[in-house]
């Protein structure tokens, strides 16, 4: 392990870190911040409130009451308020989602511009670094090291969450043990966002490369070539088949090719192709199925999986070959 | 045997003399990019131990040349960089070379020891101690940011990292653009009192060859992607001669077929001559070895016109 540690792709790895730790764990903690400081802001807001209303919310939230209630949930009451408190996980997951799409979209745009605009290349050509190992190193910086730093990020808000709300109960004379930490199953959960990384990676590849090429080809702004492009191009391919000519499916051109290339690096963006070729049920009463270990199994036998995957390797392979050979002359 | 004596049984019996062993040796170099010629059959070689200026007008080939020797950029004709393929070969190539391109390309964003860990994480001939006993010569703090530096201090890190480094050429493609004449002359004597020996070799590129002159033991003049001279220091001032005339003798100066010709005080002229005979020279005036810059003027006379 230490071996591992101290190899010099685990330094590359490290300066990724380093150089985007800003977009990569500060952007996280701040969303869980907001998350935390706006639970305990509606729990002041409620005190206020009841205080204001002259409300006694013991009688209704009491000890007797509360633990009365507990003891007679049934099975499927317990069920439920443990689906409760995964969501509650997933709310803090969403967010930090959302924070991880933009951060790693605009990370992979940069990846291999920005040092080529402040010429800082040159200082990382003259070390003995090949420059396939440099652009690993940022693809697992985009799909590993980011998701598990949002992954550690969202935990540790969601026990955070969890500690303000005992406390909250514990203010009123509730034990929050029994209620609220017996019950929530957030390793579990945990696990199978590790899990889901791996399937989410697979899923991102197009996108990765995608990005990593326009980040390595361009003289500038990457941004407009790698989002123009494919957006002019499911432009014209609707405006082909409006004037009755031969065009792609625009349904297909759209999200087979334009969304690969662009969003398939949101999380678990794999959920509606799969529920639409497996029949997954993910509008239904368990949201959760969506997700479920079965589902992530199911979505790697779709054909847009491996066909997106082996796309997005070989644009990984070109964005490495010009990182080798652009040369800014 | 005593471990002295083992520590020189270790050593090759003899060591490489100076020159005896190429570092870089470039056949018919040529660079074509879309609208120009940058290097057009370039012949060079340069060997271990020296501390060659390649020097040059601008848009000569300089920068191309040194790219193609770090594998940078791809080219047609011979390169073998201490018998490497720079194009095929770079990261191994890379442990071996190190390289300074003018100042500031070190990222703004990193701080010093992150900078001094990775290169230690990267690279097997990094030795930290010495590195460290550099930079505390400097007034550079461990956590401080290359953009909260001056670009003179960018330099001395860039250059305590490089000289840290335990590598058999190096290469400086103008490395003191833009620094203030203390930071300039700290430079080139770093290098020459704690980095040089004789088993290393220096490639500098630079337009302030005053600055150089008296460091570099051979010459390589660039032109229009040729090599327009190839020379040792000291073949240099046997070869070339500048001579000081007086307004009587100056025809007779001209008749001995100076490179160059320009007007100096009082009347006088200054001739520089190319392999002329010492002895007829000395009638003309007072000889002495031209400067570099002077010679690269005479060379790349007409270059601009």
């Amino acid at each position: 392990m230490n071996a591992i540690l101290k190899s010099p792709f685990a330094w590359l790895l490290k300066r990724e870190y380093w150089e985007s730790r800003r977009g990569f764990l500060w952007a996280q903690v701040t969303a869980a911040g907001v998350i935390l400081a706006i639970t305990i802001l509606g729990i002041i807001a409620g005190e206020v409130f009841r205080a204001r209303m002259g409300v006694n919310m013991s009688v209704h939230m009491g000890a007797a009451n509360l633990n009365e209630m507990l003891r007679s949930a049934s099975a499927h009451d317990i069920d439920a308020l443990v689906k409760g408190l995964d969501m509650t996980l997933l709310l803090f997951g969403f967010i930090s989602s959302v924070v991880l799409v933009f951060v790693v979209f605009f990370y992979l745009l940069g990846a291999l511009y920005d040092d080529r605009r402040d010429r800082s290349i040159l200082f990382w050509k003259s070390l003995p670094v090949s420059d396939t190992a440099t652009v690993i190193s940022k693809v697992i910086a985009a799909l590993v090291i980011a998701p598990l730093i949002a992954i550690v990020v969202t935990l540790a808000g969601y026990i955070g969450a969890q500690i303000i709300v005992s406390l909250w109960f514990l203010a009123h004379g509730v034990n929050p043990f029994g209620l609220l930490w017996a019950h929530s199953e957030p390793f579990s959960l945990w696990l199978h966002l590790l899990v889901m990384v791996v399937v989410n990676a697979v899923w991102a590849l197009p996108t990765v490369g995608w990005l990593l090429v326009w980040s390595a080809a361009v003289r500038s702004k990457p941004f407009l070539w790698a989002v123009v492009i494919p957006i002019v191009a499911g432009v014209l391919n609707f405006w082909i088949g409006l004037l009755g000519l031969p065009n792609v499916d625009t349904q297909f051109f759209w999200g087979n090719l334009v969304g690969r290339a662009l969003l398939s690096v949101i999380p678990a963006s794999w959920i509606a192709p799969n529920a639409l070729s497996h029949g997954v049920d993910f509008v239904g009463s368990d949201q959760l199925a969506a997700i479920s270990y079965a589902s992530m199994a199911h979505a790697f036998a779709l054909p847009q999986m491996w066909i997106g995957a082996i796309v997005g390797i070989a644009l990984i392979a070109a964005a490495i070959w010009f990182r080798r050979w652009r040369d800014e002359a | 045997m005593n471990a002295a004596a083992e520590a020189i049984a270790e050593r090759p019996a003899t060591p490489p003399a100076a020159g005896s062993e190429t570092v870089v040796h470039a056949r018919g170099l040529t660079k074509r990019y879309k609208n120009a010629v940058a290097l057009d059959g370039a012949d060079f070689q340069v060997g271990n131990g020296r501390i060659v200026g390649l020097i040059g007008p601008n848009g000569a080939g300089k920068t191309t040349a040194l790219k193609a020797i770090l594998g940078l950029t791809d080219f047609e004709g011979d390169l073998k960089v201490l018998g490497m393929d720079p194009r095929r070969e770079r990261p191994l190539l890379m442990r071996e070379v190190c390289f300074i391109a003018d100042v500031a390309t070190l990222p703004r964003w990193i701080r010093v020891h992150e900078a001094i860990d990775f290169v230690a994480g990267v690279h097997p001939r990094f030795d930290r101690a010495k590195c460290e006993r550099f930079l505390s010569r400097t007034k550079l703090q461990a956590n401080q940011k290359v953009r909260e530096m001056s670009k003179g201090m960018i330099v001395q890190l860039h250059l305590a990292i490089v000289m840290a480094i335990d590598a058999r050429l190096l290469v400086l493609d103008e490395p003191t653009l833009g620094l203030d004449i203390l930071y300039r002359k700290q430079f080139y004597q770093s290098l020459l009192e704690d980095y040089f020996d004789e088993n290393k070799t220096i490639l500098i590129t630079t337009h302030q060859v005053e600055e150089v002159e008296h460091i570099l033991t051979d010459l390589l003049f660039i032109r229009d992607g040729k090599v327009a001279l190839g020379t040792t220091m000291e073949e240099m001032g046997a070869r070339f001669a500048e001579v000081l005339v007086n307004a009587d003798k100056v025809e007779a100066a001209r008749a001995l077929k100076p490179i160059d010709e320009r007007a100096a005080v009082f009347g006088k002229s200054i001739f520089v001559y190319d392999s002329a005979d010492p002895e007829q020279l000395a009638q003309l005036g007072e000889v002495k070895r031209p400067s570099v810059s002077d010679l690269f003027v005479a060379i790349m006379k007409g270059t601009y016109a």
